[in-house]
Formats: structure tokens, sequence, C-alpha cells
């Protein structure tokens, strides 16, 4: 490997789990107990019978690095495969955000007239608030929440990045 | 009172046909019998209670009765690493589980097979903090290649099947099953073996013929060749050092192995090297600086194996072949990597030797690289000289020899544990292995008190071979109350003890790193280890000059029981050669007059 190709890139590593106690715990206790970083992180069953889940943690690694994360959570007993994506490979990622502002008068119209551009939807609202629901990119969230902050922003949940291969590729 | 109204049948029966009502503790006493188990080492407590009264009332499972449960899985590392089976422990909860952690990081890090049952409260307990309750799988999960909460009774069987499949199959490695005690008294199905025990877990044992293609045609290029060999040949059992010495007489290539490693080769055949690494040989340092081919077997590049990484073997060609993925380029890039069991990877080595030209590339000539090798040889990195003069003070060096000398013209089988320090060096220098599975050290995690454990689990494996455990008398005091056991199932073991009245390692250190400030190393206040010895019901021998140490060696040797050998030796002895840290191999330090100043990098290394 190169010098070059060192410097750190950001990741989504997407792992099918066999649905058991503890499963995510191991995932999880691997990144902590060997230095690797965790940015965010989902975790749902995804298979009709519930057997098997997808977990996709973001991460910002070297490409050695990542290389070395792939092989040590695949070597975990209830891993069934693993993907690395980087910019590099074709993905797709989104994630979703609740936003909530708190607001009146002209920063609340301002608020929904921004959240229209965005294609953010309010799911709540009251005389002094709106919650903004927003599907996307983590840089158009983070875009959001960034124009949201002058006008009232007072709360945020996201759910962290889900990930999946473009075209037929499958995990 | 007839005893056998109170036995249990445990034999395997036709799976599905028996209808019998077992408890939970009978399930599993029932699997252990099916997965081949013959002996147990553990502890007894609340928790386990009605395992051990299951115990009680069979014949097919022996228990043996340790004194502290971090020599339970220490015994049980070196009865697997003896005999290839998979060690078995039985625990009970909160503390008991505790004190195995040690032991089960210590299997993880050496790739043992060990299976540890742990008590547990009972399920509606599980999260009150209940009397001993611990979160032991959660304690244990970075410890162990898995674990398991058993929370159904219909769990158990299947649970403890699949939990020896996984500690012995791919990188073997140690497995905790978390028993919760109303399960073990409540009634249970019993389960045969599933045919597919996990559905995510599928080692890869068998490499790809085209990598092993790739590494051949390296091989037969090779000017310079060396095999770096660890313990994943031992792992692989006694047929892939069988294979991998065939591989070294047809290839001619010069051999050198990890501390984990040795025995896969005998010590004394002409082309192996002895061990590499910190305090390795000078031909393999400078061999594995030097070669332009580098063929790891079973090895995984432990940094005390590499020295300095940016100068580790920086021109070779390397090929690496693992059972783990996830060892190949972790710390050094390889150019061919080689997913397999060793013994099949050696194996097909072979074929492929046999069925390519041996001119593919260049015709191998290593005439030349074996006359290099030969004269770093001569500098006999390995010498001491003992001055022999009957009241001289003992050189720990000279104490192996002779011991080595001494207990091959007995002729016996001998198994030989280590505690950790300098002694376990010495050992690995000074006390030639001829076979694999003789040799029980704690490699990668460094425990101290290993030694006295491992020795009983060894002696339990093989009652009529010579056990010794090379020792110092700091580690040995971490896990002196073993001495208890050998004394209750009357084990012939032999400790050891080259005795310098201090934790010589961390002194030696100190030496390099913190000019002399002895900072706690000096071994103050020690026991008399000859009356310690007799109060344990064995015999306590003392050697404090070379004029007694045969006599001593011969009566240990000679004596029917266990023995404890308390030898004096020189206090201010280093272990040498040694790499630095931060140094390459080609900067190894040869002996004390050689101190170069470390650079300030090498001293926050370990």
């Amino acid at each position: 490997m190169t010098t070059q190709q060192e410097s750190p890139v950001s990741a989504v590593i997407s792992i099918q789990v066999e649905n058991e106690s503890g499963a995510l715990a191991r995932v999880i206790g691997l990144f902590s107990g060997r230095g690797y970083n965790i940015e965010s992180l989902t975790v749902a069953p995804v298979d009709e019978t519930g057997r098997q889940s997808r977990i996709n943690i973001v991460t910002t690694a070297t490409p050695r690095v990542l290389e070395q994360i792939r092989a040590q959570v695949e070597r975990l007993v209830p891993v069934y495969r693993v993907s690395v994506m980087t910019a590099a490979d074709p993905h797709v990622a989104r994630e979703m955000a609740l936003v909530k502002v708190i607001a009146s008068g002209e920063r609340r119209a301002d608020a929904l007239r921004i959240a229209q551009a965005f294609r953010a939807h309010p799911v709540d609202a009251s005389a002094t608030s709106f919650v903004f629901e927003l599907t996307g990119a983590t840089d158009k969230l983070d875009a959001f929440i960034d124009l949201m902050r002058p006008l009232g922003l007072a709360e945020v949940s996201r759910t962290g990045v889900a990930a999946i291969a473009r075209g037929a590729a499958i995990l | 009172m007839n005893a056998a109204s109170h036995q249990t049948d445990l034999k395997p029966q036709t799976a599905g046909t028996d209808t019998t009502v077992l408890s939970g503790a009978e399930v599993l006493l029932r699997v252990l019998v099916e997965q081949g188990v013959e002996v147990i080492f553990g502890y007894p407590g609340g928790a386990v209670l009605p395992i051990y009264d299951a115990i009680f009332r069979q014949n097919a499972i022996r228990h043996v009765l340790v004194r502290h449960e971090q020599a339970a899985v220490h015994a049980a590392e070196a009865y697997a690493r003896s005999t290839g089976k998979v060690g078995v422990v039985l625990v009970t909860s909160g503390p008991g589980a505790t004190n195995t952690v040690t032991g089960l990081l210590d299997a993880m890090l050496d790739s043992i097979p060990v299976v540890c049952f742990s008590g547990q409260v009972g399920v509606p307990l599980i999260g009150t903090d209940a009397f001993q309750e611990a979160d032991t799988t959660g304690i244990t999960r970075p410890a162990t290649k898995y674990n398991y909460l058993v929370r159904r009774a219909d769990e158990i069987a299947p649970s403890v099947h699949e939990a020896f499949h996984i500690a012995r199959s791919g990188r073997p490695g140690p497995v905790l099953v978390d028993l919760p005690k109303n399960l073990m008294v409540g009634p249970a199905p019993y389960v045969a073996p599933p045919r597919t025990p996990h559905p995510s877990y599928h080692p890869q044992t068998e490499p790809g013929r085209d990598v092993i293609a790739r590494a051949v045609a390296a091989m037969k290029g090779a000017r310079r060749p060396l095999f770096y060999t660890g313990g994943g040949i031992i792992n692989a059992g006694p047929g892939a050092s069988t294979a991998l010495r065939r591989l070294v007489e047809k290839t001619g290539f010069p051999c050198t192995s990890t501390l984990m490693g040795l025995g896969a080769m005998p010590a004394g055949d002409r082309r192996f090297l002895g061990m590499l690494g910190m305090h390795g040989t000078y031909e393999a340092n400078m061999a594995t600086h030097d070669c332009d081919v580098l063929i790891a077997l079973g090895s995984r590049f432990d940094d005390r194996v590499t020295g300095r990484l940016d100068a580790f073997s920086p021109g070779s060609f390397k090929i690496h072949a693992d059972i783990d993925p996830s060892q190949i380029n972790k710390i050094v890039r390889v150019d061919v990597g080689v997913v397999g069991d060793a013994r099949r990877v050696i194996e097909m080595m072979l074929e492929e030797w046999d069925c390519t030209p041996a001119n593919t590339r260049q015709p191998i000539d290593v005439a030349q690289w074996w006359h290099q090798i030969n004269e770093w040889r001569k500098i006999d990195s390995l010498g001491f000289s003992q001055d022999m003069a009957p009241d001289a003070i003992i050189r720990p060096q000279y104490a192996i020899r002779r011991l080595h000398e001494m207990a091959t013209a007995t002729g016996r089988d001998t198994y030989v544990s280590t505690e950790v320090g300098q002694h376990q060096m010495w050992a690995a220098q000074h006390f030639g292995f001829d076979k694999p599975n003789r040799w029980l050290t704690s490699g990668g995690l460094g425990t101290m008190g290993y030694g006295l454990p491992a020795a009983v689990g060894a002696q339990v494996a093989h009652p009529d071979a010579l056990v010794i455990d090379i020792a110092g008398e700091a580690s040995t005091l971490m896990n002196i109350q073993e001495l208890s056991t050998i004394a209750q199932y009357r084990l012939p073991v032999k400790v050891f003890i080259l005795n310098n009245q201090y934790m010589g390692m961390v002194r030696q250190w100190q030496e390099l790193l913190h000019e002399s400030r002895y900072s706690e190393s000096y071994s103050a206040a020690l026991p008399d280890f000859v009356r310690l010895a007799e109060s344990f019901h064995g015999r306590g021998l003392r050697a404090t000059c070379v004029g007694e140490l045969d006599g001593v060696i011969a009566e240990m040797l000679a004596h029917p029981g266990p023995v404890v050998a308390d030898i004096c030796v020189a206090q201010d002895e280093n272990c040498y050669p040694m790499i630095p840290s931060g140094a390459a191999h080609n900067q190894m330090l040869l002996g004390p007059d050689q101190d170069d100043e470390i650079s300030a990098e090498g001293r926050m290394l370990v």
C-alpha cells in the first residue's frame, strides 16, 4: 500500500448479523476495544423472519485500518457479511432527522420557508414550535440544521446513516 | 448404601428416541460426555451446586479441584495444548467467573481451545444485583472467542455443543457458557449436536490453490528464504509439525520459530535457527532481517517478534499463512496472504513444490545463504560461561541446560511449563524442544502465575510423563496455592525455580531504561521454598552453588512425587541476546557490555 492512500477517509461499514443477544455489543465493543471511531450507528432487523439485523456504522479511518475493521468484524461469530463503503464505492447513504424549532413571527415564517426548500416536512406544529422531518445525505441534514440555528433551533434527533450499494450488487 | 443407585447414566444414546426427563445439569454432563470430555478443572460455589451434584452422581467425567479459578483456566489451557483436546473449566457465578478472566484472555491470545462454564444466578434474579451476580458475558466478551448466557432450558444442549465446536474449530479460542442456576435444577431436553452449529460461523480451513501456487513460485525463486513458524503449527495438530519438517527438508530452507511455535521443528535440527524476536538468536534475527522471501506460517508478527516495524525484514517478499484472515496485513503488509489451516497449507505447498518445475524463475541456490547463516551462528549468541568451581554461583542458563540434559537422559516424555519473565526466555533458549505440544507457556498475554497451574493440567493429561514448571520465584508465588491441588491429586510435578530474588525481567528493563532504579522489583520476604514444599506434602530441595546443582536435579527427577527445587542463581544475570525496544533485528545487544542508548521512542514501548 502506498503512502498516498494512507490518509483517513469516511466510510460506512454495513454488517449483517445474526439477531441474537449480545451481537450489537460484540460489534461496538470491538470498535471501542481496538480504538476505532464510531460516528454514527444504526441497527434494525432486515429480513422477513427477524433473524438477521443490519448494523451501519459510519467511521473515519485510513484504508488500511478499514481493511482491519472489516477483517476483525468478519471474524465475530454472529457476523454473516461485512461491506465497507467509501466515496470510491458507489452507494446510497441516507439518514433521517427530527428537528425542533421554537420560534414566532418572522423567524417562524423563515423556518417554514427553508424547510420547504429542503423538502423537510413539518410533522408536528404548535403555536410556538415546529418539528421537521428531513431525510437525506448527512451533509444535507447538517446544512439544514445550521440554517435553523439562528431561527430557534431547540433540539435535534438523528437516526444515523443507513447505506446500501448502488446497482445489483448486494451485501 | 448402594453407590450404583446414585449413578446417572450419561452415555450418549440414540438421539430422538430418549424420553427420560433430565435436569439441566444432567443434560450439561451428557453433552460433555458426548463431546469427549474426560476432565473438568473447577471450583464449586452456590450457583453451580446442581452441576456439582450431577458430577457427584456420575463416573464418566473426572473433576480436578483447583485452589483458584484462574488456575482452573490455566490448567485447562495446558491440558488442551498438550493433548489437542478442548480444556474444560467449571466455576461459580460472580467472583468465580471474574477470577477466570485472566485465564480466558490468556487462552484468547494464544489461541487455546477452552470451554468455561460459569454459574449464574437464576434467570428471574438476573439484573437485580443478586448475591454473587456478575454480568459475566459482558465482562468476558472481549476475553473470549464467543460466549453465551443461556436463558431457556432448551438452549442448554445446543449452546454447549456449539461452544465446543467454536472453541476447537477455525482459530481455536476460549468460549464461555453462563448457566443460570434455575435452568440447571429444572428439567431440560437433551438434543444431539446440530449439523450446522451456528448459521453465521464458517471458518475457512482449506487454502486456495492459486495463492499456494503464487507462494511456492516465490519460494522457488528465492535466494535467501526463511520459514518463520508460530503457534498455529502447534494448534493444527502434530500432523502439521510433521508436514513442516518435510517441507523444510524438501526445500532446504532455514526455519525460525516464535515462542509459541517451539517444538514444531526439532531444536537440534541443522535447519532450525532457534527462536526469533526480542530474545531470539542472532542468526534467526539476522536471517529475518536479510531474507528475500519470508514464509510466515501460523505466526502473527507480534511486536515481540518484529521489533521496530519499519525495519522489519525490509527487503523481503512476504508470504503469510494464517487460519484467521484478520491476521493477514494486520501488522505487516504481505505480498501473498493464505487463509487456511497450517497443516493443509503446508501439505499443499509440498504438493505444489513437487508438481512445478524447479526453475520457474531461477534455479534455487541457497548455499550462499547458508554460508552466511553459518557465519552468524559462529557468534554463538546464546553462549555463556559458567565457572565450574563447586562453590561458584549458578548461572540460570546453565541450570536450564543441565535440567534439559538430565531430563533428556531419563528418556521420559517431558512437558515443560513456565511462568513469565527471564526464566521463561532462558527456558525457550536453552531447553531444546524436539516435539510439538510439549512447551506450555503464556506467550501473548504474558501471565505471571501461569506455569504452576499449567503443570497441573499437563500432569493430569499425562500422568506418566515428566512435567516440569520452570519458574521464577516471583511469578510462581502468584499461583502458589496450586501446590495444594498438586498434593491432593498426588501429581508428581517438578517446580524448578530459578531464584534470583528479583522480578528479573522488570529489573533488567529498569537497568536498560531507568538507570537501575529498582523500583519495587526486589523479591523481599520470600518464603523458604523447601519448607513451603514440605508444608504442601512435597519434597523441597535447594541448590546454592554449582557443586549442588546436578545432585538436586537428579534427586528431583528421581523422586516419584511433587518437588520444589529452589535453584539460587546469579542475581544480576540478564537475558541476552536482546533487541532493545525500538530497534531493528540487525541491532541486537549480545551482552551487557554492549548496552547502547535506547531511543526516546523505544522507551515508550513496552
